[in-house]
């Protein structure tokens, strides 16, 4: 194959063979008014421009500009400056896959610690090099499971997972002859689990639960083990905000087989909605199905400590087609930057932020709950996110708060009909009592 | 040596027909290509194949292969000992490390596959 340009007689013959007289006709489906030159300003110099694009960012509401309660799958946690300088060390500079062992114990020694990190707080035997991001962990985690119960087809899916790892797992089914059946919340915003239990039939392959759920509720992870291994499915978490792994109770101690979800709240920041941080971890009983790089410990040749590629079999450079997914890499840079922030963070740290998290969420679910007018609708236990109903509509009281400096809040009406009033409040250790204090007066002002 | 009293296919499996039970490995040729021979994916005693199906996948420490089967049948018995501790085949391809029992379906299909003689010129063209 060759890299060449096309020439006009190339472009000449290639029009004539799909029948088009003009490139140009190839764009007539784009309106005609943004077909055009751009208009752009004249050209100016790099200290003008700083002070253009310095002024439209100060335009945007922002995490450092705003007292900030957005959450829904991403969280402000704080990352030490420490961590960042760390990461900007030129010996990191490749963060592609360490084929070559000889040249890569670092990275590979990261990645290993990375996953030790997963299973330890996972409580589960075997984690992956990480995944692209949470929905996509969840739709290969599904796939895993569907591997590993072949023959069966169908997959069910607690409502409580958030609706965009959901709506990416229909998108990685639809061509598959595989099936997905929801189940709805009970009225207080947790699974129902005799209607969890009901769903799953002997075509059932996996069962998935996400705690604390899409509306901030803790959920029992036995729920989604005891339904699935009732009729011989795999049971799988979902953990969309990783720092609540710090608190409650891992996956693994209570029968689960999977655990797949999102990690950006583990040292990666929020960076506009991404890069993210996937993660999937297993028993080892299944470890020949999971997706994605493995990295394992062994010995070299001289019998010192020594990081590899494990189990490369399942994978695409190897076995093609067969490979267990098409994920050949991972998130390399966000599965480092998350290593060096839980090193520094250590157990207690970390237990630190999820406690600090928690604790200040309580304190802000209660006072909104005194607010005239304002409802808790889900009284169950929550970690750091919480649902609240406002007494009207929620997006545009939501976009006056902005305005006066307060994100409060993400409205559930862009996730779902019928709950206008109601939107998600996140709280992280970053929040200040002031802050919190002002968002129950703007509340209580708007009402 | 292949042993005289079974047949085999073009990718390396042997079949040894007793009744109507046919006991399959692959091959001391197989194995010796493959190397140390570390896991083994067979399936379940019920399941039902074709002749020239997939029916499991073997991996050593350089390569992994796929398993077809010489005839089709039922699967009625699976070597566990072989896969608890694959380097059973490595050691003993003809025999300990044969991999699974199938019913058979017909005695027709085994006319199609390699005596032992057959087999051993294949693999000899093969290695030219």
């Amino acid at each position: 194959m060759k890299f060449l340009p096309a020439s006009d007689a190339d472009r000449e013959a290639m029009l004539r063979a799909i029948g088009v007289a003009r490139v140009d006709d190839l764009f007539a489906s784009i309106p005609a008014e943004v077909r055009g030159e751009p208009e752009l300003p004249p050209p100016q110099s790099e200290i003008e421009i700083r002070r253009l694009f310095g002024e439209l960012s100060a335009r945007s509401a922002n995490a450092r500009s705003s007292a900030f309660f957005l959450g829904a799958g991403l969280y402000n946690h704080y990352v030490s400056a420490i961590a960042d300088q760390m990461l900007y060390r030129a010996e990191w500079l490749t963060a592609y896959t360490p084929y070559q062992p000889e040249v890569s114990q670092g990275t590979l020694q990261s990645i290993f610690e990375f996953q030790t990190h997963v299973c330890l707080l996972t409580g589960l035997d075997v984690a992956n090099a990480s995944l692209y991001e949470g929905a996509s962990a969840l739709a290969e985690a599904l796939l895993m499971a569907g591997r590993l119960c072949r023959g069966r087809r169908r997959a069910v899916l607690s409502a409580g997972i958030h609706p965009e790892y959901r709506e990416t797992v229909r998108t990685y089914f639809a061509n598959l002859d595989l099936e997905i059946a929801e189940v709805p919340l009970a009225a207080d915003g947790g699974t129902d689990a005799r209607a969890l239990e009901a769903a799953v039939d002997e075509r059932t392959f996996a069962v998935a639960l996400q705690s604390p759920n899409f509306y901030g509720r803790v959920e029992d992870w036995k729920t989604a083990s005891r339904a699935a291994t009732a009729r011989g499915a795999l049971s799988i978490a979902v953990v969309a905000e990783a720092a609540s792994l710090a608190l409650l109770a891992p996956p693994g101690q209570a029968g689960i087989d999977i655990a797949c979800g999102e990690a950006q709240s583990l040292g990666v920041p929020m960076q506009n909605g991404g890069p993210l941080l996937g993660f999937l971890a297993c028993r080892t009983a299944h470890q020949r199905q999971i997706p994605g790089r493995l990295v394992g410990e062994t010995r070299d040749a001289e019998g010192r400590r020594a990081f590899c590629l494990t189990l490369s079999t399942r994978e695409q450079h190897i076995r093609r087609e067969k490979a267990t997914s098409n994920i050949c890499t991972n998130q390399g840079l966000m599965a480092l930057a998350s290593n060096i922030h839980l090193s520094l963070l250590g157990r207690r740290g970390l237990r630190e932020i999820a406690t600090q998290s928690h604790a200040k969420a309580e304190y802000l679910k209660g006072r909104i709950a005194t607010l005239p007018g304002y409802r808790i609708p889900y009284p169950g236990p929550t970690f750091n996110e919480f649902v609240v109903e406002a007494p009207a509509e929620a997006q545009p009281l939501l976009l006056r708060l902005a305005r006066r400096g307060v994100l409060a809040g993400v409205p559930l009406s862009r996730y779902e009909a019928g709950s206008p009033n109601r939107f998600l409040v996140a709280v992280t250790e970053l929040n200040t009592r002031e802050e919190m204090d002002r968002l129950v007066a703007e509340l209580g002002a708007a009402a | 040596m292949n042993p005289d009293d079974r047949h085999y296919t073009q990718s390396h499996e042997w079949v040894r027909i007793d009744r109507d039970i046919g006991t399959i490995g692959i091959t001391d040729h197989a194995q010796k290509e493959l190397g140390e021979i570390v896991y083994l994916e067979l399936p379940e005693a019920g399941h039902v194949f074709n002749a020239d199906e997939e029916f499991g996948t073997i991996e050593s420490v350089k390569a992994v292969s796929e398993l077809f089967t010489p005839i089709s049948g039922e699967v009625v018995e699976v070597n566990s000992a072989a896969i608890a501790e694959p380097g059973i085949i490595n050691d003993d391809p003809f025999g300990d490390g044969w991999l699974i029992r199938l019913k058979l379906s017909t005695d027709e299909e085994v006319r199609k596959l390699m005596t032992a003689e057959q087999y051993g010129e294949y693999v000899k063209s093969e290695e030219k």
